[in-house]
C-alpha cells in the first residue's frame, strides 16, 4: 500500500496545492451461529485508497478500491475539486508516533477458526442449560486492519490493529411473546475478551424475564443499565457535542460552552487513547493525534469535538476526531465516549425505587428528533421495579423524554462504569422521573 | 471475465458454488447550512465466492478479482468446517441473460456540477422559505454492474442504477431544536427531483411550526396513518417478520408464523416483490440469480407466504420468492424485502376521518425498528383529530406496538395507495439496502404512543 499511496500523492501533488492519501485494508473473519448451531464461516478482505486534495482553495475527493489505476483516482478528485467546498483545513505536518496504545495482538491473527467455533459453541451450550426453548444466535469475529496516511505537507502516520469480538443473542418464544436478549464484547486483545461475562449477563436477564408483569402509564423513576443508556441516551449527546452541529447552531448546546447544563455529578469524555481498545488509534482519519477530550465536566460543557475542516470554519483546532470511512470525507466522530462513574451502588439505586423501571434494551429511540435531544423508544428489554426489587419483565411499553432534561437532574450515577460492546464506557444512570407509556 | 469466472467454477468439490463480481461508481453530494460540504466520487471493484458443502456455508469477499480460484478454494474450505445436515437448495432455473439499466434522466449522463446546482437550488429554497437554524441536503447515486455465475450454469450480467436524496430543515428556538425532511429516491432517474419546490418549501415551514407545537401525552390512541408512515409500518412491523431466515430454524416462531394463521381483517392484503416494476426494490434477478417475483404475504387477512432465499425455501419446503439480496459484494446474500406494500381498500380518506372522534393523524417517519414481535417508528408530522376534523399539530410522536395486535386492529384501509422510495433498510450489518414501501391510508385502533 505504501508504494501506491506515495505514487498517488506524487501524482496528485502535480496539480493540487495540497493532497492527502488515506489507505486502509482489513481482513475480517466472522464465524456465525444460528439457532444454536454453526451456520457459516466467512472471510472478507477489503482495501482502498481515498484521495483528498485542495485546488484553488477548493476541496476535491475521490476513492477507489482499484489500486491499479492511480490516474483515475486523481482525475476523479480533480473533477470534484473544481466546484467543491472551500477549504478551511489546517494542514497536518506531524509524523504521528504510536504512544504505545497496544492495538495489535498476534494471538488474534493466529486465532484458528476451530478455536473461534469452540468459543461460540461454549457460550451457546452454557445458555442452553436454561431451557430447551432457548435458541441462541452468536458470532465470533476477528479483524486485522492497517491504516496509512500521507499528505503533501509532511503529515503522516500508520498503525495496525486487531479486533476480536463476541456477540450472543438468546431468543425465547412463548405464544406470541418473543424475548430477545443480547450481549457483546470486543477488544484488540484475545486475553481481554470476557466470554463468561457475556454469558452471565444473558443468563441473569433470562432468569429475570421469566415473569411478565404489567406496568402503568405514568411518570416513573427509571434506571438505565449501561447498555440501556448506550442505546437510548448516547446518540443525542453525541450529536449535541458534535462540532459541526454546534457550528451550524443545530445543537441545543451551541453557545453554551462553560454553562452548567447537566447534573453536577455528570462528566463525559471522548477518549481516543484507551490502551488495547478497538475505538483507539494513535491518529484520527486525517493524521491528527488522538487525545482524551473532556466534553462535560461536573455538569458544565467544556468542549465540542472537531475534525480539521469544521475546526477551521469554527476558528478552533481539531480535537483529533476526524473520523472517516474510505468512501467519504472525514467528519467529526467520537472514539469512545466515557461517562465518569458516580458514587451510588446499583443495589442502593434499586432499593431507592418504590415503583419504577429498569431499562436494558430499547428499540427505535434513535428514530425521533435526536437533534432536539428527544428520545422515545420501545422498551425492548425492561424490568419493573417494586419496593426496591425487580419483579418481572414489562412489554408493550415505551419510555420517552429529553436527554438534556433527564441528565440535568440525576438521582444517581453508578459507582462503576462498564464497557458496552467495547464502544462506550457507561455507569448505571438513575433518572428520577420519565414518561412511561404502557398499553 | 466470463471465461475466468466460469473456469473458476469448475472442479471445486462443493455441492454448490456461486461467484459475484461487481464494479460500482458512486457520486455523493452534501450541503450543510448554506454551504457545499462535500462532493465525492468513489469507484469499487470486488467480488465474492459463496460455497455450500453438506448444508454448511463458506464465504469469501475480496477486491483482487484476478485470482478467483484461490477464493473458491477458501470458501469451499470454510464451508467444510461447518457441519450441518445436507441441504437441497430450492430449485432455480438456469439462466443466461444480460440486463441493462436505463432511466429517463439517467444519473450517468448528467455532469456532477449540474447535480450540485440542482441540489443547491433546493437547499436555497429551504433557506428562503422559513427562518431556519440550518439545513442538510444529501444526495447519492450509484451505478453498478454485477456478474453472477453459479455451478448450476447460470450466468447473468445485471446493471443497477440507484438514487436517493434527502433535504432536512432544522429550526431552533433557545434550547429547542426541531427538524423536518423530504426524502426521495428512484432507480437512477433524476426526474424524481423535478418540480419539488412546493414540497421543499413546506418542509422548511414545518420545521419552524413544530417548535411551537404541543407535545403529545403518552398513551393509547386511535390513529390514522398516512401512506408514507403506513409503508414504514408494513415494512417494520410485518415485513421483517416475514423473512424466512428468522423463522426456519426456530420451531416456536414457525408455529407462530404458520401459513393459514389469521393476522387481520378480510380487507388486509400485504405483498412484496421485486417484479413490481419501477421502484427502488425492483430488479430482474436477485443475488442468487433467481428471477424476480411478486409474493402475497397476507391475503384477505390470512398469512399465505413469506420471503425466501433458496436456502430457506429449500429447508422449509416452500416455494422460493427471489428475496436473497446483499448490499454489495462484501456480504453474502440474505433474505430481504424489495417493494413491500399494502393493497388499497375501498375507504376514502374523508370517510376514515369522519369515523374518528378523538385520535391522531400521523404522517411520514424518521425511521423505525423491529424486534419481530414489537415495532416502533417515529412520526415526522402529527395532528390531533377531534370529531372528524384535523386540528392542531403535535410533536414528539413515536408509535409502538405489537404486530399481532396492531394488524388485527386495522379498522379501515384507504383507496389511495402511494409509494415511498426514500427508504434504506438495515438488517444485521447490511445497510442501507434500497427498498420501496407502499400503502394507502390506514385507520388503526389502540396504538401506544410514547409522549415526550
Amino acid at each position: 500500500m505504501q508504494d501506491i499511496a506515495e505514487q498517488v500523492l506524487a501524482l496528485a501533488s502535480r496539480s493540487a496545492t495540497w493532497a492527502e492519501v488515506y489507505a486502509a485494508s482489513e481482513e475480517e473473519t466472522p464465524v456465525t451461529f444460528k439457532a444454536n448451531r454453526l451456520h457459516s464461516v466467512e472471510t472478507r478482505e477489503a482495501r482502498g485508497l481515498a484521495l483528498r486534495i485542495v485546488v484553488d482553495g477548493r476541496i476535491g475527493f475521490a476513492s477507489s478500491s482499484q489500486l491499479e489505476e492511480p490516474d483515475l483516482l486523481v482525475r476523479d478528485a480533480l473533477a470534484t475539486a473544481r466546484f467543491g467546498p472551500e477549504s478551511a483545513l489546517a494542514y497536518p505536518t506531524e509524523r504521528v508516533q504510536d504512544p504505545g496504545l497496544d492495538l495489535y495482538d498476534g494471538q488474534v491473527t493466529a486465532l484458528s477458526i476451530d478455536a473461534m467455533v469452540q468459543m461460540g459453541q461454549q457460550m451457546i451450550d452454557r445458555v442452553r442449560t436454561r431451557g430447551e426453548d432457548i435458541l441462541c444466535d452468536a458470532d465470533v469475529r476477528k479483524v486485522a486492519a492497517s491504516v496509512l496516511l500521507l499528505n503533501s505537507s509532511g503529515g503522516q502516520g500508520s498503525y495496525r490493529q486487531t479486533v476480536v469480538g463476541l456477540g450472543l443473542n438468546a431468543n425465547r418464544v412463548r405464544g406470541t411473546d418473543i424475548l430477545d436478549i443480547w450481549e457483546e464484547d470486543a477488544s484488540c486483545h484475545l486475553g481481554a475478551l470476557d466470554a463468561d461475562a457475556v454469558v452471565n449477563a444473558v443468563l441473569e436477564k433470562l432468569d429475570l424475564a421469566e415473569e411478565l408483569v404489567p406496568i402503568r402509564t405514568a411518570s416513573l423513576p427509571v434506571i438505565f443499565t449501561p447498555k440501556g443508556a448506550y442505546m437510548t441516551l448516547l446518540a443525542p449527546l453525541q450529536a449535541a457535542l458534535n462540532g459541526k452541529l454546534v457550528l451550524q447552531g443545530a445543537s441545543p448546546l451551541a453557545g453554551r460552552l462553560g454553562d452548567t447544563v447537566f447534573d453536577p455529578a455528570f462528566s463525559l469524555f471522548d477518549d481516543g487513547r484507551v490502551p488495547g481498545h478497538p475505538t483507539s488509534a494513535p491518529m484520527d482519519g486525517e493524521g491528527v493525534p488522538t487525545r482524551r477530550t473532556t466534553l462535560v465536566e461536573h455538569g458544565a460543557v467544556r468542549a465540542f469535538y472537531y475534525d480539521l475542516q469544521t475546526a477551521g470554519l469554527a476558528g478552533t483546532e481539531s480535537t483529533g476526531n476526524g473520523q472517516r470511512g474510505l468512501t467519504s470525507l472525514p467528519s467529526p466522530g467520537t472514539h469512545a465516549l466515557r461517562i465518569a462513574p458516580g458514587t451510588a451502588s446499583y443495589e442502593a439505586m434499586l432499593a431507592d425505587v418504590s415503583e419504577g423501571l429498569l431499562v436494558d434494551q430499547t428499540m427505535g429511540a434513535w428514530a425521533g428528533n435526536v437533534l432536539g435531544g428527544q428520545f422515545s423508544g420501545n422498551v425492548h428489554l425492561g424490568f419493573k421495579i417494586e419496593n426496591g426489587r425487580l419483579v418481572g419483565r414489562v412489554k408493550d411499553t415505551m419510555v420517552a423524554g429529553n436527554v438534556f432534561e433527564a441528565l440535568a437532574r440525576l438521582a444517581g450515577i453508578g459507582d462503576q462504569s462498564y464497557w458496552v460492546g467495547g464502544r462506550a464506557e457507561i455507569p448505571y444512570l438513575y433518572i428520577p422521573s420519565l414518561a412511561v407509556s404502557a398499553r | 471475465m466470463r471465461d475466468m469466472v466460469q473456469d473458476a467454477l469448475r472442479g471445486h468439490r462443493a455441492d454448490y458454488v456461486e461467484i459475484h463480481i461487481e464494479e460500482a461508481e458512486t457520486t455523493a453530494i452534501r450541503f450543510r447550512g448554506r454551504e457545499l460540504e462535500e462532493v465525492g466520487r468513489s469507484r469499487s471493484l470486488g467480488g465474492n465466492v459463496r460455497a455450500l458443502v453438506r448444508g454448511g456455508w463458506g464465504f469469501a469477499s475480496f477486491n483482487d478479482v484476478r485470482d478467483l480460484r484461490r477464493y473458491v478454494e477458501l470458501a469451499v474450505h470454510q464451508a467444510r468446517l461447518v457441519p450441518r445436515e445436507p441441504l437441497t437448495l430450492a430449485p432455480a432455473p438456469v439462466i443466461e441473460d444480460v440486463v441493462r439499466a436505463s432511466a429517463r434522466k439517467d444519473v450517468r449522463g448528467i455532469p456532477v456540477d449540474d447535480k450540485v446546482a440542482l441540489l443547491k437550488e433546493y437547499n436555497d429554497i429551504l433557506w428562503a422559505s422559513a427562518p431556519l437554524q440550518t439545513t442538510a441536503t444529501r444526495y447519492n447515486d450509484l451505478f453498478r454492474r454485477s456478474i453472477f455465475a453459479n455451478s448450476e450454469g447460470t450466468y447473468t450480467e445485471q446493471e443497477v442504477l440507484d438514487l436517493s436524496a434527502v433535504l432536512i430543515a432544522v429550526a431552533r428556538k433557545d434550547s429547542e431544536v426541531e427538524q423536518a425532511f423530504l426524502s426521495v429516491g428512484s432507480q437512477g432517474d433524476l426526474t424524481v427531483l423535478d418540480g419539488r419546490q412546493a414540497e421543499v418549501e413546506a418542509v422548511a415551514r414545518r420545521a419552524v411550526e413544530l417548535l411551537s407545537a404541543p407535545r403529545i401525552k403518552g398513551g393509547t390512541y386511535t390513529v390514522i396513518v398516512d401512506p408514507k408512515l403506513a409503508g414504514v409500518f408494513v415494512h417494520e412491523a410485518f415485513g421483517h417478520l416475514s423473512e424466512a431466515d428468522h423463522v426456519y430454524e426456530n420451531p416456536r416462531l414457525r408455529e407462530l408464523m404458520v401459513l393459514g394463521r389469521r393476522f387481520g381483517g378480510p380487507l388486509l392484503n400485504i405483498l412484496d416483490g421485486a417484479a413490481v416494476p419501477g421502484h427502488r426494490g425492483s430488479y430482474a434477478y436477485d443475488s442468487e440469480g433467481m428471477p424476480a417475483q411478486r409474493t402475497y404475504l397476507i391475503r384477505e387477512g390470512v398469512l399465505v407466504g413469506r420471503l425466501h432465499s433458496r436456502e430457506t425455501a429449500g429447508r422449509m419446503g416452500e416455494p422460493p420468492t427471489a428475496n436473497a439480496r446483499s448490499i454489495n459484494y462484501r456480504y453474502p446474500p440474505i433474505v430481504r424485502m424489495t417493494n413491500t406494500y399494502i393493497e388499497p381498500g375501498n375507504t376514502t380518506f374523508e370517510q376514515m376521518l369522519s369515523g374518528v372522534d378523538d385520535g391522531v393523524y400521523v404522517k411520514d417517519s424518521f425511521g423505525g425498528q423491529t424486534s419481530m414481535e414489537m415495532f416502533t417508528f417515529s412520526a415526522a408530522e402529527a395532528f390531533r383529530i377531534r370529531k372528524g376534523r384535523i386540528e392542531e399539530p403535535l410533536r414528539g410522536v413515536n408509535l409502538s406496538g405489537n404486530v399481532f395486535q396492531t394488524l388485527a386492529n386495522i379498522e379501515a384501509i384507504g383507496n389511495d395507495l402511494q409509494w415511498s422510495e426514500g427508504g434504506g433498510c438495515g438488517k444485521g450489518e447490511q445497510a442501507p439496502l434500497p427498498v420501496a414501501m407502499g400503502s394507502p391510508h390506514l385507520l388503526i385502533r389502540d396504538v401506544v404512543i410514547g409522549g415526550g
